[in-house]
């Protein structure tokens, strides 16, 4: 019975995360405290993603910003596009070059279902061939985190440097409508938290099936001793491609939804330092847990957010000094001190010493 | 070079060569390895059995032909190599530590199942898992984590892996080094009950160990084959006696 009870608690944690985000929040937070916590969703998101590839598969995903910016400038530039009305071009390009016509690969963002399609495929793409590149060459460990790092720099440089096609560091901007919803009304705002905090939820959904699947343990056995599992007959590079593309995939959905939450996109939001930023809240809530990443984004978001507000420029240096003493002091997260008072209570319960082992502390 | 060579179901080797850099770890070894016996590799340090061995998994390039069941194995990618049914232990034991027994065996046993059924979580205990447990000797210890085994306890959850990945033949490097008597009792034990039907090819160090179980020994020397032959012939080998027992250690081999 207790191991029956222990493999539903999961879900319901999910099931009472979704009740605070999608009916607590909005019950009781103001419209723009609201919209702060659909960013920090979005960053949520991102972090899912991470907590599957680095927390389960080993893999330190640095560079997350890549797909985040995928999804968000799909959007942006569809939003962009709807903003300005059939057959416009956006200001940012008028200014730049009142004569010149809409560059080729915008067009197809006046559709809306291309868009959403572009948001889920293009990740996957990028990922595949990114993913195949990498994992086949068995490239691993630091090498793997500075080369997605890298990525993040060159995608973000590359954005800056195309003012004509990108809107470059000032980023796009000035959008009015989100798949027809005007985004002056309060109440579509609160309609666009309410679809962040459905597919953050969601995400978290599809992360628990796989921790639970045999794919899960697959991923855990490839991060923790990948050359035996090439032994069992499989190919360590798949297992860590697919962990890699749904990461992707989930990066991208919580750019495109940052889209219309901050009403800006530029590359200051993908670049090195914010993908830095992805990682700080996994790793302060617990990489290798459920909910580590989300807790932890959704802390970090805030703590940014209220910080900021009250003391402008000592936040980073309160992310910092939480992010030494946390990896010193709670390697597991914060997620870890949940497990550890379980377990004591389980030990309680049943009447025996709490195991010393952890499996989150890898 | 006797009749066994020809068994249908054999693997192998011909003409095996592996270098590094330039130095011939393993130069023109032929070999065959039948099912039903226990066939060990015996030979001092660095005289290629390991090499040997890494060369028919893909671990290690080699040159020259292997082939099982009619494929040709050199030039295979390991995980490949593992579906052609041909798997291997380290000398390390390597289980995955933060999983438990039963997780380890299960995982094993995946390469016989399509790869969507990754996504479902494990229901209930495969049969093949279930009798790797009774073979293995560790149903009981189904739930612990494999970290926490005892060193021949993860040796034998190895060779159940093995078992479960229904390997036709099995190369296991060095099992019983750091095992108790009684454990090698109980591994030789193991080794023979599994061996009847399967291709069992045994790294060895302990003289002992292949004294007792040894169908065929075959032993290296410098990246060749020396000898080959039944624990007895190999004993009576002038060869062998020289460049490896050496002739004063002839009284304890044959104790």
């Amino acid at each position: 019975m207790i191991t029956r009870l222990k493999s539903s608690l999961p879900l319901l944690g999910i099931a009472a995360l979704a009740l605070a985000l999608l009916v607590v929040a909005p019950a009781v937070l103001s419209d723009l405290r609201l919209n702060n916590l659909a960013k920090y969703c979005c960053w949520a998101m991102v972090a899912v993603g991470i907590g599957l590839t680095w927390g389960r598969g080993g893999m330190l995903v640095m560079g997350q910003g890549v797909f985040f910016a995928l999804g968000a400038y799909a959007m942006g530039m569809h939003m962009q596009l709807e903003s300005v009305g059939d057959g416009g071009i956006p200001t940012f390009m008028i200014l730049y070059d009142p004569l010149a016509p809409l560059p080729a690969f915008w067009e197809p963002f006046r559709s809306g279902v291309f868009t959403i399609a572009m948001i889920v495929v293009a990740p996957v793409v990028v990922a595949s061939i990114l993913g195949f590149a990498i994992f086949k060459r068995r490239v691993k460990g630091a090498y793997f985190a500075i080369l997605t790092q890298a990525l993040a720099v060159a995608l973000a440089t590359l954005i800056s440097g195309t003012i004509k096609y990108t809107g470059g560091d000032t980023g796009l901007s000035g959008f009015t409508s989100f798949f027809g919803y005007t985004l002056d009304d309060p109440l579509n705002r609160r309609l666009i938290f309410t679809i962040t905090a459905t597919l953050l939820i969601g995400c978290l959904v599809v992360v628990w099936q796989l921790y639970r699947s045999r794919f899960g343990e697959l991923l855990v056995a490839t991060r923790d001793a990948e050359e035996r599992v090439r032994f069992l007959g499989y190919d360590p590079a798949n297992v860590k491609l697919v962990a890699f593309v749904v990461a992707a995939v989930m990066a991208s959905i919580g750019g495109a939804m940052f889209v219309p939450i901050a009403g800006i996109m530029a590359p200051k939001s993908m670049d090195a330092a914010a993908s830095i930023f992805f990682i700080a809240g996994v790793a302060l809530g617990g990489r290798a847990a459920l909910f580590g990443p989300v807790l932890g984004a959704l802390a970090v978001g805030y703590g940014q957010s209220t910080l900021s507000e009250q003391w402008p420029g000592t936040w980073i240096y309160v992310l910092g000094l939480l992010f030494v003493v946390v990896t010193i002091a709670l390697p597991g997260g914060i997620a870890s001190l949940a497990t550890r008072g379980a377990g004591v209570m389980a030990g309680l319960l049943v009447g025996r010493r709490p195991s010393h082992r952890k499996a989150a502390s890898a | 070079m006797t009749g066994r060579h020809l068994h249908p179901d054999a693997l192998l080797v011909r003409d095996l060569s592996v270098s590094f850099d330039g130095f011939k770890a393993i130069s023109g070894v032929d070999v065959s390895f039948a099912p039903g016996e226990l066939h060990f590799l015996i030979g001092p340090n660095g005289a290629g059995k390991t090499t040997l061995v890494d060369a028919l998994t893909g671990l290690v390039r080699g040159t020259g032909s292997a082939t099982y069941g009619g494929k040709e194995l050199l030039g295979l990618r390991s995980h490949k190599i593992v579906r052609a049914g041909v798997g291997r232990t380290f000398q390390t034991a390597t289980v995955f530590e933060q999983l438990t027994v039963l997780q380890n065996l299960d995982i094993a046993a995946g390469l016989h199942r399509p790869a969507w059924r990754l996504a479902l979580a494990r229901r209930g205990v495969p049969t093949a898992v279930e009798e790797a447990l009774e073979t293995i000797g560790l149903s009981e210890l189904r739930h612990r984590p494999a970290g926490v085994l005892a060193h021949g306890q993860k040796q034998w959850l190895e060779i159940g892996m093995l078992l479960v990945q229904d390997a036709r033949v099995m190369f296991l490097d060095e099992t019983v080094a750091g095992m108790s008597a009684d454990e090698r009792a109980e591994t030789g034990e193991l080794l023979r009950r599994i061996g009847r039907d399967r291709t069992i090819v045994v790294i060895e160090h302990d003289m002992d160990f292949v004294r007792n179980h040894a169908d065929v020994v075959t032993v290296m020397h410098a990246g060749r084959v020396l000898a080959e032959g039944s624990v007895a012939e190999i004993q009576a080998n002038e060869a062998v006696q020289e460049v490896y027992l050496g002739r004063t250690v002839k009284g304890s081999v044959d104790a």
